[in-house]
């Protein structure tokens, strides 16, 4: 598979809604590997990176999963196709970074994709869409134990599997969901929320990760932990935070339904009239309103036929998304803004207003 | 006392070392003290630190750094990652504090990959047999004793050939030295 093809596809995580997709975006889970004895990427040389990548790429496209998969060295993508991975959150930003010695292997419906010699020599990451941390923990069990029989992974006896950051030691897993909660953010709930959650071991970040910022009322909840706990009860912790979680918001659009009407006809209306008219919009801003008109679609002041559109939206709005559908190699952020624009402004002719009698 | 640098063997040289009023000591072992040159000059050495040349920058050296990468305590502040898989046991003190403060505990409780999990068995089962040995010797049972001790030589024989250099090492780790068991030695031919 080409990156041109790969960037054409849609992610089936995305588009395939799972359990409880108003809420829950997607989930996710990421396993730390490294190969025994030798330097972990961020000390090996560059001899010893290519060595071990090529090793890596082979066991990785010999497995099923990873049949006609997109298989690529981080240096033959250009800045464009590697901020559109990013954007699809199949790699990381620190990855996307990487040139010579680092590469990445992607399943042709884009739910496993691994990272090799990101901070560790492999990054395992299978991501499905709606609330399905169990599910996704199984696939990604499945790969990890099929590549064990072609690689020896560093294991210790006492600390579990060994990674270059000592943070990761253990299991080596990060589970994460990323939630969409207008709800609580327009009630000012969020605050409490993120205090009891980090009370509770886990961690909540923006849109992409580490130091984002919460945009689209989108927000990622993980385990910090990873030495001294269970996958499965580390999963287990997290289903049951983000199960309370669910709990709070649905609790939040329904007193926003009935109690505070107005101002929920105000916001998304407000949302819908911006995005209509507007000619120059950044992607914060983009996503912000986006995420009203998505709250409309749940609480059916829109018809349904909406959500499949504004999902679109959240993802083409984003720059790189922007940038490669334009076909201009050079764009600044400014005609970028306008071409966001233009694009909202498009799709939103297509939708009626938005009314408390549109539900179908 | 075990060896500072591979913390498996008895420690038989040992270095102090005063660096502004403060004592700095290293414990090796032979293997070691020859691998990181302080063995063959060891008069030169010792004379050399107490004189205050090259030689305890060195030690310094030694002391700090993984043998199998090069990684050295100085390369884990400033980067906050570590070199290799080796350097967990090199700098496993320094470690062991860090981990107890990030995780739930420092001891793994997961996922164990299959081939380390079947060398752990395996070698559970064959400490089992060897103690049966024991134990058949002891009670001058030699019949008994012949059984478990072809049973053991069966096992130490037969998967070892289909199993990796790493694993195997891991498994030489794990098993108690082969003549510290009685009747192991003239067990077979």
């Amino acid at each position: 598979m080409t990156a041109e093809s790969l960037s054409n596809k849609k992610n089936e995580w995305l588009f395939h809604s799972g359990p409880h997709a108003q809420i829950v975006v997607s989930s996710r889970v990421r396993l730390a590997r490294n190969l025994e004895k030798r330097p972990f990427p961020g000390w090996a040389k560059k001899a010893e990176r290519l060595q071990l990548m090529k090793e890596v790429q082979v066991a990785l496209e010999a497995l099923p999963q990873m049949k006609e998969a997109f298989s690529e060295q981080m240096e033959n993508l250009t800045l464009l196709e590697k901020q559109v991975l990013v954007e699809r959150h199949l790699i990381s930003r620190e990855h996307a970074e990487k040139s010579a010695g680092s590469a990445l292997v992607i399943s042709m419906n884009q739910t496993l994709s691994v990272m090799i010699n990101e901070e560790d020599h492999l990054r395992i990451q299978a991501i499905l869409p709606g609330f399905q941390l169990k599910e996704t923990f199984a696939l990604i069990t499945q790969v990890d134990t099929q590549l064990e029989e072609n690689l020896s992974f560093a294991f210790h006896r006492k600390l579990g599997y060994l990674t270059a950051c000592p943070s990761n030691v253990g299991t080596g897993m990060r589970v994460s969901a990323m939630l969409h909660l207008p709800g609580l953010v327009l009630l000012e709930h969020m605050n409490k929320i993120i205090n009891s959650v980090n009370k509770m071991g886990l961690v909540v970040r923006g849109l992409y990760g580490e130091g984002s910022d919460a945009i689209g009322n989108l927000f990622q909840i993980s385990n910090q932990i990873t030495l001294g706990e269970k996958e499965e009860d580390i999963i287990e912790r997290l289903h049951v935070v983000i199960e309370q979680i669910l709990a709070h918001e649905t609790n939040a659009r329904g007193v926003l339904r009935h109690q505070q009407t107005e101002t929920l006809q105000d916001q998304i209306g407000r949302a819908y009239g911006i995005l209509l008219h507007a000619h120059s919009v950044s992607t914060k801003e983009a996503l912000n309103l986006l995420s009203l008109l998505k709250l409309g679609v749940d609480l059916g002041l829109f018809s349904l036929e909406v959500h499949a559109l504004v999902d679109e939206l959240f993802m083409e709005v984003q720059p790189a998304h922007l940038q490669k559908s334009s076909q201009l190699l050079k764009m600044t952020s400014k005609q970028r803004d306008a071409l966001r624009a233009r694009r909202l402004r498009e799709t939103l002719e297509k939708i009626p207003p938005p009314g408390l009698n549109n539900n179908s | 006392m075990l060896c500072d640098l591979c913390k498996t063997k008895e420690a038989t040289v040992f270095l102090t070392h005063l660096v502004e009023g403060n004592t700095q000591n290293l414990n090796l072992c032979e293997p070691c003290s020859q691998v990181h040159d302080m063995h063959d000059s060891m008069g030169f050495a010792l004379a050399d630190l107490l004189l205050g040349l090259g030689a305890s920058h060195q030690i310094e050296k030694a002391a700090l750094a993984c043998p199998h990468c090069g990684f050295s305590q100085r390369d884990f502040k400033k980067q906050g990652r570590l070199g290799c898989s080796v350097c967990y046991d090199i700098f496993a003190e320094g470690l062991a504090l860090m981990l107890r403060n990030m995780h739930r505990g420092v001891t793994h409780t997961g996922k164990v990959p299959r081939k380390i999990a079947a060398i752990y068995q395996r070698t559970a089962e064959l400490e089992a047999l060897k103690k049966s040995l024991a134990q058949a010797i002891s009670k001058e049972a030699y019949e008994e004793a012949a059984r478990y001790r072809d049973l053991i030589h069966r096992m130490e024989h037969t998967p070892a050939q289909q199993k990796e250099n790493s694993s195997q090492a891991l498994e030489e780790e794990l098993l108690p030295p082969k003549n510290a068991l009685p009747g192991a030695k003239n067990s077979h031919q």
